[in-house]
């Protein structure tokens, strides 16, 4: 039995380059940014249930947004693409963020149930607020920036739930459209910040296979700027 | 009946002492035969002595009272520990001093990250050499540990630490805007870098737009040229030290694993001038690093210029093990 020092990253020197590419939301804008630079994403976009796509010279791995920190910080996939929000989320991953690649676009906004004044009271009477959500760093950094006291209830699901039966007076949540949050009667209370979909790199990745890696971004830049 | 230890730390079984011992033995063999003596300091030690070393005290993550009611600390690294050492025992010694050691630290850290509360480190320290002969040295010796290790494809990042504070102090930018930007660098956050400089007033866009390229620069000696062209007097100079130092270890010979890298950056307090990161294609994780650290030991009383390396054992380990098919290929 071999003993591994925890969570102990991987990389591989040679091969293929191993891009990590987000399902959800950013799949499409990230498979857009991949063919606008001359990679062939049509079997990503195919009935396949593969998580890995070979190819020319390039390896598609495909996982959860929220993954992508995870997998290119140890290396085991070389670059990668995910959103603002998820690398806020988990700040203390060491991956390199060398572009804004501009698409996904969407806003980390906290919002209560329209017309309802408990986000307030709780505020004046009990000293704090329950905010729900799935970003509970970021959402704690943005009410201990702004001096304010929260109770930060993580949840996993549908987090418009939480106001609307009592779990919590507001919620801190991702928003593109706002659609959702229309249809479970909750409104925009503030704008927390923006986000959009990075294109990250593994620290040695990007000293040891540095042609390759600047290649892709200079490339990245000049598609998403035309 | 299972007894929990602590979330970083953990324990090791004869199966893999014995590669441990055997790497740490070979390590320790390199530094001998090349005149560094090892020795030992206490893992714990007092906390302002540690903090002289490292003034923001980030590194020491443990501290406690003893019966006493003194105030302690567990090490954080070795460097300091060693220049408190070498202030109180080697005031009069002759220059220079070659030290190493094989020896646990501790840092706070999120276990489950490749990173371990408490971790071994082996590494040298040469006291009274000045760059560039004595960061050669020093290279020299960390490419000859990397070789016994079996680590023969292993990357040495060589960079400056003196050149973003000498720039952003040229661009006339300090205080508080400065550590935003050196923070941003050392994160390498290219895009939180970019948003930062725009905001600043009094900064122009060349100027902006020389600090985002200048830390993309990475590869051979050509690197040199192409920031010299960038211009400035920050420039200048840090691209005059590396290109020192990089002659000092072509004349080594120990010239062709180095990637110059103007990128680096390196988190620990003390460094100054030549800073060295350690990168191997199987590992997705730094193995180790060092550099020059002239302004350490005046910290403890006596001025001489210093530079060291420590990598960190179990990631070596970890790397000889993914390296080991491509060798037994080889052979």
């Amino acid at each position: 039995m071999s003993v591994e020092v925890a969570g102990m990253g991987h990389a591989r020197g040679e091969g293929p380059l191993r891009i990590a590419v987000p399902r959800g939301a950013l799949l499409g804008g990230t498979l857009d940014a991949l063919d606008a630079i001359g990679i062939d994403t049509s079997e990503v976009r195919g009935e396949s249930r593969s998580l890995i796509f070979e190819t020319e010279g390039i390896t598609l791995v495909t996982m959860r947004p929220s993954d992508v920190p995870t997998y290119v910080e140890a290396g085991a996939a070389d670059v990668g693409i995910t959103g603002k929000d998820v690398l806020l989320e988990q700040a203390d991953r060491v991956v390199y963020e060398l572009l804004d690649l501009g698409f996904g676009r969407c806003r980390m906004v906290l919002a209560g149930r329209r017309g309802d004044e408990s986000l307030g009271e709780s505020q004046r009477r009990l000293g704090m607020m329950r905010i729900a959500t799935k970003y509970p760093r970021t959402a704690e950094r943005h009410f201990e920036a702004t001096g304010r006291q929260v109770e930060v209830i993580e949840v996993k699901g549908s987090v418009e739930l939480a106001p609307l039966i009592g779990l919590a007076d507001g919620i801190v949540d991702l928003v593109a459209t706002g659609r959702t949050l229309e249809e479970n009667d909750l409104e925009v209370r503030e704008e927390i910040l923006e986000c959009t979909a990075r294109f990250v790199a593994n620290r040695v990745a990007h000293k040891l296979r540095a042609r390759e890696v600047d290649g892709l971004t200079a490339k990245l830049r000049e598609a998403m700027a035309g | 009946m299972i007894h929990p230890i602590p979330p970083g730390t953990r324990d090791v079984l004869p199966d893999e002492m014995r590669e441990l011992r055997r790497l740490h033995l070979a390590m320790i063999e390199v530094f001998e035969q090349r005149g560094y003596g090892e020795v030992a300091t206490p893992a714990i030690e007092y906390d302002e002595v540690l903090a002289r070393g490292d003034g923001r005290t980030a590194g020491t993550a443990y501290r406690f009272f003893d019966e006493r009611g003194d105030l302690l600390a567990l090490r954080s690294d070795m460097t300091v520990p060693i220049a408190r050492l070498v202030a109180s025992r080697y005031g009069g010694a002759e220059m220079p001093l070659r030290l190493c050691y094989l020896a646990n630290a501790f840092r706070a850290v999120r276990p489950q990250r490749g990173q371990m509360r408490e971790f071994a480190q082996a590494g040298v320290e040469l006291i009274g050499a000045p760059a560039p002969a004595g960061t050669a040295e020093v290279v020299e010796v960390l490419e000859a540990t990397l070789d016994a290790a079996g680590l023969n494809r292993a990357v040495i990042g060589l960079g400056d630490a003196d050149l973003y504070r000498q720039l952003l102090a040229e661009f006339g930018i300090d205080g508080g805007a400065r550590e935003a930007i050196l923070g941003r660098l050392a994160a390498h956050d290219l895009v939180g870098l970019e948003a930062e400089l725009s905001e600043l007033d009094g900064i122009g866009e060349e100027q902006a737009a020389t600090c985002v390229a200048l830390s993309q620069l990475r590869g051979g000696k050509e690197v040199l040229e192409e920031a010299r062209s960038m211009g400035g007097a920050a420039v200048e100079r840090a691209t005059a030290r590396l290109g020192e130092t990089f002659e000092a270890l072509e004349a080594r010979g120990v010239a062709d694993r180095v990637q110059i890298d103007l990128g680096l950056l390196r988190d620990l307090g003390y460094y100054s001038g030549a800073i060295l990161e350690v990168y191997d294609p199987a590992l997705g994780h730094v193995l180790g690093g060092g550099g020059r650290y002239d302004g350490l030991l005046k910290r403890f009383g006596i001025d001489l210029p210093a530079a060291g390396f420590a990598l960190y054992l179990e990631r070596v380990h970890v790397a000889q093990m993914e390296e080991e098919p491509r060798r037994e290929g080889e052979s």
